[in-house]
Parts: structure tokens; C-alpha cells; sequence
């Protein structure tokens, strides 16, 4: 019997119209747990590098991780791989929700899609009954509206449904996988899921996921209910209200937006308003909050609230999580209200609420430029809001200029031309970042933006905190109930970092102490994204339930692959290094590590050729960021050494 | 019949504060595993959520009494606007739906409030739900001494219902000859 896991895969050739359920090899997942881990051995092995994101060759696979559908708190992620249109490397996208441990329950670990389906289908999984049925009754349909027309359909109230909207449908290159309450949204998977023909895949299961040493799995898991109960009962002291508690940022409880609207940036991340936070304001964002939240809601086996079922009256209920609360308001310069109303009719288009807000605010700025012109526009209302709606509405069909901005600020810029990749600033490596501009360079952050495989700033972070404590006193209180660093080290490195002086930002912590920090964080995404569980839980929030020293007994527990932490730490650097050389094998190289160039005022290109040097003879990769023969090797990646050998991407010896 | 003196178990259900995980139903299953926590599968749980996030529809109901036949009329409540079906509220396993049976057998399910031996400190399902929207309460009550059928019984009892009695007794007499 296998445990956590089904061990069976679902692979569906589109192209041809065939199913077929497949028995994995149980040594893969010792290797590489599951999820993401295991995701990224099947594009390194079936999809060759030069396969354009939308050729029938690139492959869309849905993963659950390898706890997801056991008792584990928050273990429900569907880590979602395929090569991205916008980015062109991996495609790094992930949902919560129902989905994946229903996959499980179904019986299978994964859906793996290749070909494309002449007509648009929907696929129907019914544990081992699974239908390639006609979607042409669907089409133009919203995600939203997709998933309820399903479910009446199949007359079942408890079928969960991964759906795209018209933006994935007509291929935008910021088109998301909505579910439910949570979403894949970032680089473009949607719009392979469209190239696919594939309009939604509904799950229903009723099969059992098994676990392989029972009462020690359960008691991991009474632990981590008591932990959550603990930090709910004492939030980290001297932070902002959005860091003290666990999971996603708590963006459907806060209605103290201060800290977001007066920091990050309003418009095409360009502009900060530090006096917009008034008690006016305040009051109103509370009306419109408290008006238009019906309830708040968690994904499956959670007893966080992160997300909020959403009422605007007059127009359809839809589900909403984390930031894209703010996106749009402060990209079209307006207020909460209007950021409830449009973010319905983007969750049914289905697309980013990054990317889609960024890049209308960009065209925004180019119009105002007169690098777009009226030509470009014809009818486009005169109001901002009105105009926000003008563009979403062209971006999804691709209709007129819709058609150029629907691939993004990075490509648009370039079709546009006449200056317009000026205004394309906000980007890693071609896709959308977080409107967030910043003085002084953190060196921490630096390489995490450059180096994360994710090509995403959110999500990157968590485990150590963003800024210095500005007394020493608050530090060490700080410090004391860390259990969850890997080494006593990384106390004396918050305990020694100062908001000013000798120890303080860019060269402290020092390229050494950045590397391990950044490293650290790393890996326990890598270790979530392999086993489902949501980062809200584990790598995103500090002092988190899941870390370093508990996650081998809950992995032991549930699979009876005996882990501890350093075998832990190795699977999580077998990971990494091959998503690395998925990525290097698709041409990633140092050129493509920067951070937007205005992120921070005060950059130092010297210091920063040192921070990336360090990180990756860290990392054991050359000066170029490729993993090096040795560590690979060490890795049980022989495999893929022989490859960038043959291919010339790097010497034997 | 006699009165007797009776602990009486119950979960206060708070609607508003339920927000959906169905941790309730993944425990309640892992629970009754065979043995204890070794799998767990809500479609085999003592509780089901009735969830329909975009009508905010949030309703746990817990496995009552199984019965043979199907209500005659099916009835729907409206409760500040919301629409409920009658069979929402109902713990019965009956044939009009799937809730509260066995996936493979179609045996019935009931709520036995976890008793056990160790007793449990409360129902697993209240445990696992940090946000209070299941609370649990022991009153006593005088009651009637009755008979109460065993959990074979019931299900035997559904078997004879749905094959008949004939054809129950040969199946156990052709298993037990085999065994």
C-alpha cells in the first residue's frame, strides 16, 4: 500500500482523446516528495527545452502535494507546472481550495495534460470513471459562473471545479485557474489551460488516502491545532498588525490599510501617497468592507479565515483572498468600493490581480504619454475607473490594443515601442511584481527577487523578518520563543541587525549571513510547495507552526520513508537545483537576475555583483548561476549533468 | 416502562461562525478508521458540511437514525434568504441521497459522538474546530428505558430492507460454509 500518497497519476493526451491511469515509481517520491518536487522531474524528462509554452508538446500538470488529503493542517495546494508564455521558463503557480486533496480522494496524485483538444472540453473525474466531456455550452463563460454550471450539471453539490475564464480561454498571457476561493494565477497557466482546450476540470472522490504510522501522525498534527491556538492567543509584538498572526496576509479581517496604501505604490507602481490613510477614508473603506463581506471562509482542513465570500450588490457574489483587495484600487487611483466591484468581474474573467491591474495602469501612463493615442483607444470613457473596465474588458478578448497589452507589460512595451519599455518597470524576468518601491537596498531581499525561481517577490519571504527591530530589547524578546530557526546562528543575526549604523542595510546581514537566511527561507517553501502545505501555515508568516525541526516527523509519520533534517534538507536542494536546470536548460542565466531597477533608490552594483557571487558558490553553481557537475552529482542529478554536458551548458570536471 | 437518568450529548451548531474547511468531516472519517487514523476520507464522515460558498450557504449536519424510505415531499426553507432543501437540515441516512453511507457498502452512518474507550475529552469534530462553530454540551435528561439497536443491527437492518430477508440469511449462511 502506498501512504499519503495514491500513487497513481491520471495522464490525459488530449490530442488523441486518451486517458490512462498510471502507477508512479515510489522511489520518486523519496526523492522528491511530490508537488512541485515531483512536478519538475516530469517537465525535465518529457518536455524538451526548446518547446514553446503553447506547442501540444509543453505539458500542464496539476499536483497535489504529498501531504494534501491527509489530516496535516493546511495541506491542500495544487502546485500547478508548465512552461509560462509571459516568463517562458517553469511556470510556478499554485491554488489552495478544495481541489487537490479531492484529487486524492479521487485516487490520483496528479492530472498530466499533453496535446490539445480540437474543441473546448471539460474534464470530468469521478474517481476511476473520468470523461473528456463537450465544454462548447460553456464557452465565454466566467470561471466563477463556469464552476456553478458544472456542479448543477453533474447534480453534485460537493464536485470541486478548476475553471478559466474568457482571459484564459483567448490565451492572455496573465490568465488565471480560478477555484473557488483560491486561484494559480501568476505566469500565465491559465492561458496554456485555454491553448489546451481545456475549459475545467471538476473532481469529485470518495476513496480513502492512507497513513503509514497513524498515532504519531495525529499526534504531529494535535500539536500544530495547539501551536495555531498559540499564536492566535499571542501575535508577535512591534510589527505591523499584517505580520502578527499566521496565515495569508489578513487582508478580508484588516480594515487598517495604512500600512499598504501609504507605502506600497498607487498607479503603475509608481507613486506613493503617505497622507492618504485618513479617519475618513478609514471609515469608508470600513462601510464598504463591512457591507460587502458576507462571511470569511479558509481552503480545505484550515482554521484560518484568509479569504471572504464577497456581495457588491447588484452584481454576482464571487470569493476573494489576500491582496487583490488592493490591487485594483490602487492601481486605477481609486477607493475599496470600486476594488470589490472590478475584482468580480476579473475573478470571472479570470486573471492575475498583479499583472491585470499593473498592466491597465500602464497603458494608462502611456496614453497620458501620447505613446498611446486615441487611435489606440477609440471609446475609451473618460474617467480612470471607466477606462480600468475598458481595458479588462478588451485585455480578456483581445480585441484592439487589448490584443498587444493582453501579453503583459514586458512584451507589450516591446510591440509598442516608441519608449513604452520605460514604463514596463515593475517586472522579474518579463512578469508583473508587487507595486512596492523601497530606499535603501536590503541585501536579503536583493537575492531572494534575483534568484527565486518563482519570479515572483511575494511568497518568497517569510521566515526572517523583513526589517531590523529598532531596539535591541525588542529583539531579544524576539528571539526568545524562535524555535523555528535551523541553527541558534540566525538569532544573533536578528539580534545584531540595526535599523541604522555599521550593522544595518546594505552590508549587513553581511553576503554570508544573507545567503543562509536567504537559503533557509528557500527551502521551506521548496519543503511546502513538495507537500501541499499552504505557505500561510508554514514558509510566508513568522514563527509559523510547520519548520524545519517538525517537518521530518510529519513526512515519516504519513509515508514511513524514514526523513530526518538532513535528508530533508537534501530533498529540498535535489529540488531546487533541478528547477534550476529546467529553468537553465530554457537559457536562464545571471543576466536574467535583477530586481526591477527602481525598486530600491540606493542600489550598489558592486555589492550586489557580491551578493550574487556569494549566493551562488552558496548554491554550488557557477558564475553564471548553473549548478555546477559536483552538485548535481551529489544530488542523485547525474542525470542531469549528462544533459547540460551534451548540450555544452557546462563543462565535464 | 422505567425512567431513567440520562447524559445527554449534544454540539451547539454556530452557522455564522462555520468558514467552510470541513475539517469537521476529515477528522470525524480519520477517527473511524480501522485502525484509528490510519485513513481518512470525508465521504465516509458522521458529519457533512452542506457548503454552497455563493449562496454563503454553511450548514454541518451530523448522521442521525438510518430509515428505508424517502420522505414523501421535499420542502425548502427560506432563512434570511437563503434557501435551504428540508433534506439539508435531516440526519437521516435514507435513499433519496448519498449523505451519511458507506461509499462502497452503502452501509449507514451514524454520529456516535466519538465514545470510545478511553473516553475522548469531546467529539473530534469540535476539537478540530478552532472557530467555535461547534460547541460541545452534556446535560442530563430523564428519559424512557428503551432497547437500542447495535450498530450491526442497523446495518443489517438496511441490508434486510434493501435485499430482503431471505436473500440476507442465505449470504451468511453461503459465507459462513465458505469460512
Amino acid at each position: 500500500m502506498r501512504y499519503a500518497e495514491t500513487g497513481y497519476h491520471l495522464e490525459i493526451d488530449l490530442s488523441r482523446g486518451n486517458v490512462e491511469r498510471v502507477e508512479t515509481d515510489p522511489k520518486l517520491t523519496e526523492l522528491h516528495l511530490g508537488g512541485l518536487g515531483t512536478n519538475a522531474k516530469l517537465l525535465w524528462d518529457r518536455v524538451p527545452p526548446e518547446t514553446d509554452p503553447f506547442s501540444p508538446d509543453n505539458l500542464l500538470i496539476f499536483g497535489t502535494g504529498l501531504l494534501c488529503g491527509t489530516p496535516a493542517v493546511g495541506a491542500n495546494r495544487t502546485i500547478v507546472s508548465t512552461f509560462s508564455p509571459q516568463t517562458l521558463f517553469m511556470a510556478y503557480s499554485m491554488m489552495g481550495g478544495f481541489w487537490a486533496p479531492e484529487l486524492k480522494y479521487a485516487g490520483y496524485d496528479k492530472v498530466i495534460f499533453r496535446g490539445k483538444s480540437p474543441n473546448l472540453i471539460y474534464v470530468w473525474i469521478n474517481n476511476d470513471k473520468v470523461e473528456i466531456r463537450d465544454a462548447s455550452h460553456l464557452k465565454g463563460k466566467g470561471a466563477v459562473e463556469t464552476a456553478e454550471l458544472i456542479k448543477q450539471e453533474l447534480k453534485d453539490p460537493n464536485v470541486q471545479v478548476a475553471a478559466i475564464g474568457l482571459a484564459g480561454e483567448n490565451r492572455v498571457y496573465m490568465a488565471s485557474i480560478e477555484q473557488g476561493r483560491s486561484s494559480a494565477s501568476r505566469q500565465g497557466v491559465g492561458a496554456v489551460m485555454g491553448d489546451k482546450g481545456i475549459k475545467a476540470i471538476a473532481v469529485r472522490g470518495t476513496k480513502d488516502v492512507n497513513i503509514a504510522r497513524p498515532a504519531e501522525f495525529l499526534e504531529r498534527c494535535n500539536d500544530v491545532l495547539k501551536y495555531i491556538q498559540h499564536r492566535a492567543e499571542n501575535p508577535i509584538k512591534n510589527v505591523e498588525p499584517i505580520f502578527e498572526g499566521l496565515g495569508s496576509p489578513q487582508e478580508m479581517k484588516l480594515i487598517d490599510e495604512k500600512w499598504h496604501t501609504t507605502g506600497f505604490m498607487w498607479g503603475n507602481a509608481r507613486a506613493r501617497r503617505k497622507d492618504y490613510w485618513t479617519k475618513d477614508v478609514e471609515e469608508k473603506w470600513k462601510e464598504t468592507q463591512e457591507s460587502m463581506r458576507t462571511r470569511l471562509i479558509s481552503c480545505y482542513n484550515c482554521p484560518m479565515k484568509c479569504g471572504a465570500i464577497i456581495s457588491v450588490p447588484g452584481i454576482s457574489t464571487y470569493m476573494m483572498k489576500c491582496y487583490s483587495k488592493l490591487t485594483y484600487t490602487m492601481a486605477a487611483y481609486s477607493d475599496l468600493d470600486f476594488g470589490f466591484r472590478i475584482a468580480q468581474r476579473a475573478t470571472d474573467y479570470g486573471v492575475d490581480g498583479f499583472s491585470a491591474p499593473q498592466t491597465m495602469a500602464f497603458a494608462l501612463e502611456l496614453y497620458e504619454a501620447g505613446i498611446l493615442t486615441d487611435q489606440d483607444m477609440p471609446g475609451m470613457p473618460p474617467d480612470t475607473e471607466g477606462r480600468f473596465y475598458w481595458l479588462l474588458d478588451r485585455i480578456v478578448r483581445r480585441e484592439g490594443i487589448g490584443d498587444v497589452l493582453a501579453n503583459g507589460t514586458y512584451w507589450a512595451a516591446k510591440q509598442i515601442g516608441k519608449g513604452a519599455e520605460d514604463y514596463a518597470h515593475n517586472n522579474i524576468k518579463k512578469h508583473e511584481q508587487l507595486p512596492l518601491k523601497l530606499g535603501m537596498l536590503n541585501p536579503v531581499y536583493f537575492l531572494m527577487y534575483c534568484t527565486g525561481e518563482k519570479a515572483n517577490i511575494t511568497q518568497i519571504e517569510g521566515q526572517f523578518p523583513q526589517e531590523p527591530f529598532p531596539k535591541r530589547e525588542q529583539r531579544e524578546e524576539f528571539v526568545k520563543d524562535w524555535i523555528q530557526v535551523p541553527d541558534e546562528k540566525f538569532k544573533q543575526y536578528f539580534l545584531d541587525w540595526e535599523p541604522r549604523g555599521d550593522n544595518s542595510n546594505p552590508h549587513y546581514p553581511t553576503a554570508q549571513m544573507s545567503c543562509e537566511i536567504v537559503d533557509w527561507m528557500e527551502k521551506m517553501h521548496y519543503i511546502d510547495d513538495a507537500l501541499g502545505v499552504c505557505a500561510g501555515l508554514s514558509s510566508f508568516p513568522l514563527k509559523p507552526p510547520y519548520h524545519i525541526h517538525n517537518y521530518p516527523a510529519f513526512i515519516s509519520a504519513a509515508t514511513g520513508i524514514d526523513m530526518d533534517e538532513a535528508g530533508l534538507t537534501q530533498v529540498y536542494r535535489r529540488n531546487r537545483n533541478l528547477i534550476r536546470s529546467v529553468n537553465v536548460r530554457r537559457g536562464l542565466r545571471r543576466a536574467d537576475e535583477k530586481p526591477p531597477e527602481d525598486h530600491w533608490k540606493k542600489r550598489f552594483p558592486e555589492l550586489e555583483e557580491k551578493l550574487l557571487d556569494a549566493y551562488y558558490q552558496f548554491k554550488g553553481w557557477n558564475k553564471e548561476g548553473i549548478p555546477t557537475q559536483e552538485t548535481l552529482k551529489e544530488l542523485d542529478l547525474a542525470y542531469v549533468a549528462e544533459d547540460l554536458e551534451q548540450r555544452g551548458i557546462i563543462k565535464n570536471g | 416502562m422505567a425512567k431513567v437518568k440520562k447524559k445527554v450529548k449534544s454540539i451547539k451548531i454556530d452557522l455564522d461562525k462555520c468558514n467552510g474547511c470541513r475539517a469537521c468531516e476529515m477528522i470525524c472519517s480519520a477517527f473511524h478508521a480501522n485502525p484509528k487514523y490510519s485513513s481518512n476520507n470525508p465521504a465516509r464522515s458522521r458529519i457533512r458540511l452542506i457548503r454552497d460558498p455563493i449562496r454563503d450557504v454553511y450548514l454541518p449536519v451530523y448522521a442521525g437514525e438510518y430509515t428505508a424510505a424517502e420522505c414523501m415531499g421535499r420542502d425548502k426553507y427560506v432563512i434570511d434568504g437563503k434557501e435551504y432543501s428540508e433534506c439539508d437540515f435531516c440526519r437521516a441516512s435514507c435513499p433519496s441521497r448519498d449523505a451519511f453511507k458507506e461509499p462502497d457498502s452503502g452501509l449507514p452512518l451514524k454520529c456516535d459522538m466519538c465514545e470510545d474507550d478511553p473516553a475522548q475529552e469531546k467529539p473530534l469534530c469540535v476539537k478540530w474546530c478552532l472557530n467555535d462553530a461547534l460547541i460541545y454540551e452534556e446535560r442530563e435528561e430523564e428519559v424512557e428505558e428503551e432497547v437500542k439497536l447495535g450498530e450491526m443491527e442497523v446495518g443489517l437492518e438496511s441490508l434486510v430492507d434493501k435485499y430482503g430477508l431471505q436473500k440476507v440469511t442465505d449470504t451468511v449462511a453461503r459465507m459462513s460454509k465458505k469460512s
